[in-house]
């Protein structure tokens, strides 16, 4: 218990701040009157309330943060947050369970983008603007606005930002102090989705539905306000506009980062990452469309490619958009697309799964294992970049690796047990883990998760806290030796 | 402040400790990526891996925009040429090097911008912690003396005892108690903890820590009034004939009796021939009880134990204290033992990082800042600034000092009046100040009382029990934007 006191006034001020991201929704309620406005006083009440309350009744606790701490924190934030953020959906829809309000909250927070809502058009304005606006504050992370603004934190602010930050290299920091850091995150990422929004905007959608769709797009979640998501618009502008964002968002935001400061887009380009993750995505692109053409699923390879393009950066970036029923495609292109959502995305940036850096290197550990089989006293260090990759970062993927497949197979298991069928089963928690939204079957991209028991859709909640966390950030809670004094 | 500090030795370790918990960007270049590592863990700043004399290193670490550079590599060498490429191919407007070499220090043309390697200041701590221990050898009752105002005023902490004239008395009797003696009491730490409102009724307890600023021509009178006065100091024992050994050696030669204890045989050689030969050079272990007591530590009216090792330097004094030295000196360098031992048998714990840090931090505070002393290893502070403005534009100009706001506990210890800042005397004509023999005004050393008017271009003397506060006294000499 005395381990976690220090933790709670933090925790205080994070939840009193999170009142604050309810002013969004509830401005939009105002100006439009919708139905759900008087869901949000009370909301904003009670959220403010507690984190205030909190703050104020531990605040004596209060001491520097240990290494230790930053996980404890960082995963009691991402839990705690969600009960706050179902508040105004259980306000306006009387209907809703608390199950499917917390996993709804959870699936905005850690941009999954799966839902456990139809007739999504028939919502009040406000509360699918709450839905997107969750997912783009997860999208970058609360914690990495809690460093930026707080000033609370003090110099365990780092131990946050790693716990919550993905990716296998988290030691390099863009400037010398982490609050620095995190404010030049949030304003790339800031101005990045403005553009978004107008770009939208210039594509044809209203006010109200580009910024709902910046929102979700950036933070590569993959709500929508419609029931038929992007396919609503029929047009072939707002795809093109989807598929340029969420291209963006799917890159290290610290490249940008660079970019802004060295005025040259030399690091972007460099990058072996970056190139990796355009590379992948252009030829799976390629591969499925000929597929489908030769599948006599579209006339022409045009058609075929804009389906494609959409699909595959929507499910390799983990958003979730849809603009048709790929479900019906033959099953090895929505198959090898789920598949893209486990990898394909950089660390650093919006999305989930493994992340394409730590696939590079088992891609390339897997390959000098080759060569030493030649050579077997040849000196072959992994790099990245021109870099050297030290051992224990490599020692951390591939423990990485194997949490994640461990993860992946225990909670299908999970899943089976339940009595879901194998492909719903098995693509629920692989959609959910990494966190990109519709699976096949019974979640495919037609239906929704409503179908799910209780028991199987806290599973999935589950699921999307540990993809979101990065695992271990979680997984290490359970360890005995954590809690060891 | 962006500072650059290059090497994450002892020196960069505690000077990025000390600056890092002041909102300054911080970014530490070394060679050794693991210490960078576990530096970044512990503290909130950047490390950059490499060599910092390549310029795409320092570039790396963001050289552009720094506005103070800080060299303390291992070597000398070094930090020179860093200096250089930072001041000339980025323009760093203020760089700082740690030199061992005294040759370096002493050659100033060395270390100018054009032609030299564009040193601003030069630091070494061990030239500051000889200084110190100078210092303490002069006033042997004192745990530590610091000079303000080129010397006209000294800040001195001191252990109350009992028998003193002023202990077990209040503050309000020291004006009947010791007339003659002007001297301001800024603080009182009583059992390692200070004492937070000092008033009229406060009195002073045998076993206090005091600490008192005065004109520093009446430092004895000070001494004499907290405890009784020993005798001066007579003979000397040095623990450890390295460089500060040897510095301090050749700063007292001739003033006192030394002997010095050296384990290695090629290094007492050396010493034999560098200094005069009453100085007794004995080689033989630190710790060496048998050697000790055949050179009659007992005599001793100091022992000072200087090697490089701590732990060397902790059990030579607890030894020497035992055998009968009077007070014993232990030069410390990590912080934990530094405060283990405060307050037990070892009379005084010096740490060479912290001795410098002082000169330093003159440099990050801002305002017209002269000297900056860091004290209680860190936690506390003493700042002397200029003030300037006028009443309506400056918190401090033209008042009474009852009349300032200071924050809780800050003190204004005393107030330098006349003392040309480094400015006007450069801008002074040689010829105008010799024409009457000496300077116009004689400087005039004025102890501060509720009533004493702070008047434009005094110095001040500030204390600070918490380093937290030096955001609120900075502001204090900030002149507000109607000045001009």
């Amino acid at each position: 218990m005395s381990s976690f006191l220090p933790l709670l006034p933090i925790l205080g001020g994070v939840i009193a701040m999170f009142a604050l991201a309810m002013l969004v929704p509830l401005s939009f309620a105002f100006v439009g009157n919708d139905a759900a406005l008087y869901a949000y006083d009370g909301a904003i009440l009670i959220t403010a309330g507690c984190g205030l309350a909190l703050w104020w009744f531990t605040r004596r606790f209060k001491r520097e943060l240990q290494p230790r701490d930053g996980f404890l924190l960082v995963t009691l934030i991402w839990t705690v947050l969600p009960a706050f953020a179902m508040l105004p959906l259980l306000f306006a829809l009387p209907g809703m369970s608390v199950t499917d309000a917390y996993f709804e909250a959870m699936s905005g927070l850690t941009a999954t983008g799966a839902t456990a809502l139809s007739g999504l058009d028939a919502l009040p304005l406000s509360i699918n603007v709450w839905r997107c606006w969750l997912q783009f504050l997860g999208g970058l992370g609360v914690v990495v606005v809690a460093v930026a603004v707080l000033p609370l934190l003090g110099v365990g602010a780092s131990q946050l930002y790693k716990a919550e930050t993905p990716g296998p290299m988290k030691d390099s920091k863009l400037t010398p102090r982490i609050a620095e850091t995190a404010r030049g995150l949030w304003v790339v990422y800031v101005g990045l989705s403005l553009l978004c929004m107008l770009a939208y905007r210039a594509a044809g959608m209203g006010w109200a539905d580009a910024f709902m769709h910046m929102c979700s797009t950036m933070g590569l979640g993959g709500f929508s306000p419609y029931d038929a998501s992007i396919g609503h618009f029929q047009s072939v502008a707002v795809e093109g506009v989807a598929i340029v964002f969420m291209l963006v968002a799917g890159v290290n935001f610290a490249r940008y980062f660079v970019v802004w400061r060295t005025r040259s887009l030399m690091p972007l380009v460099r990058c072996v990452e970056t190139r990796s993750y355009l590379l992948v995505l252009a030829a799976s692109t390629l591969l499925i469309a000929l597929y489908l053409v030769a599948h006599d699923e579209y006339g022409g390879l045009g058609e075929a490619l804009r389906h494609t393009a959409f699909h595959v950066v929507s499910l390799a970036t983990t958003t979730g958009y849809a603009s048709t029923d790929y479900a019906q495609w033959p099953l090895f292109a929505p198959m090898l697309m789920i598949l893209l959502g486990c990898f394909a995305g950089c660390a650093g940036s919006t999305a989930g799964g493994i992340k394409m850096v730590r696939m590079l290197l088992l891609v390339k550990q897997a390959r000098l294992e080759l060569v030493r089989i030649v050579h077997p006293r040849a000196v072959l260090p992994i790099t990245l970049g021109g870099a050297a990759v030290p051992g224990p970062v490599m020692a951390s993927v591939i423990a990485f690796m194997m949490v994640y497949g461990a993860t992946l197979a225990g909670l299908t298991l999970v899943m089976l047990f339940s009595g879901l069928e194998p492909i719903t089963a098995a693509t629920a928690v692989i959609a959910s883990v990494n966190n990109i939204g519709p699976g096949l079957g019974d979640v495919g991209p037609a239906v929704n998760y409503q179908s799910l028991s209780d028991f199987q859709t806290w599973v999935c909640t589950f699921g999307m806290l540990l993809g979101r966390l990065e695992l271990l950030t979680v997984l290490v809670l359970l360890t005995p030796q954590f809690w060891r004094k | 402040m962006n500072i650059l500090i290059l090497g994450a030795g002892r020196v960069g370790e505690s000077v990025a400790e000390s600056l890092a918990s002041e909102a300054n960007d911080i970014t530490v270049i070394d060679t050794d990526p693991a210490r960078l590592a576990a530096l970044q863990d512990r503290l909130d700043l950047k490390g950059v891996a490499g060599n910092g004399i390549q310029p795409s290193i320092l570039r790396e670490a963001g050289v552009e925009d720094a506005d103070l550079f800080i060299a303390c590599a291992p070597m000398d060498e070094t930090n020179l040429v860093a200096c250089k490429v930072a001041h000339h191919m980025f323009n760093v407007p203020t760089t700082i090097a740690r030199i061992r070499s005294p040759e370096f220090q002493d050659d100033a043309p060395l270390t100018t911008e054009r032609e030299g390697f564009a040193v601003d200041q030069v630091i070494c701590p061990e030239e500051s912690v000889t200084r110190t221990i100078r210092k303490l050898v002069e006033y042997p009752e004192a745990l530590q003396v610091l000079e303000f105002a080129d010397g006209l005023v000294s800040l001195i902490a001191v252990r109350a005892v009992a028998g003193g004239p002023l202990v077990q008395h209040s503050l309000a009797e020291i004006p009947q108690l010791v007339p003659s003696t002007d001297m301001r009491i800024v603080a009182i730490y009583r059992l390692d903890k200070p004492l937070t409102e000092l008033t009229g009724t406060t009195r002073i307890e045998p076993g206090d820590e005091v600490f008192v600023l005065a004109a520093t021509d009446k430092l004895r009178a000070v001494l004499g009034a907290l405890r009784r006065i020993d005798r001066p100091v007579k003979r000397i024992m040095i623990a450890g004939g390295g460089k500060v050994g040897l510095r301090l050696a050749r700063m007292l030669r001739g003033e006192v009796q030394m002997k010095i204890l050296e384990v290695n045989k090629a290094r007492c050689d050396y010493l034999a021939t560098q200094l005069p030969s009453d100085v007794l050079i004995l080689n033989g272990d630190s710790t060496d009880e048998e050697l000790m007591g055949d050179e009659n530590v007992q005599d001793m009216d100091l022992f000072l134990a200087l090697t490089s090792d701590d732990e060397d330097n902790i059990m030579a004094c607890l030894l020497a204290k035992r055998m009968g030295a009077k007070r014993v000196l232990a030069l410390i360098n990590r912080k934990a033992y530094a405060d283990l031992v405060q307050g037990t048998t070892i009379d005084i714990a010096l740490s060479p990082s912290h001795a410098v840090i002082g000169e330093l931090l003159a440099y990050v505070r801002r305002g017209d800042v002269e000297a900056v002393h860091s004290l209680r290893r860190g936690a506390a502070e003493a700042l002397e600034a200029i003030v300037r403005g006028d009443k309506g534009s400056c918190k401090l100009a033209g008042r009474r000092i009852e009349e300032v706001a200071l924050p809780r506990g800050v003190q204004i210890g005393a107030i330098v009046r006349g003392l040309p800042t480094p400015a006007e005397e450069d801008a002074l004509p040689a010829v105008e100040m010799r024409a009457d023999g000496e300077l116009k005004t004689q400087p005039q050393v004025i102890i501060a009382h509720h009533d004493t008017v702070v008047q434009t271009g005094d110095r001040v003397i500030v204390f600070m029990p918490s380093r937290k506060q030096v955001r609120d006294v900075e502001k204090l000499f900030q002149v507000s934007a109607t000045f001009f």
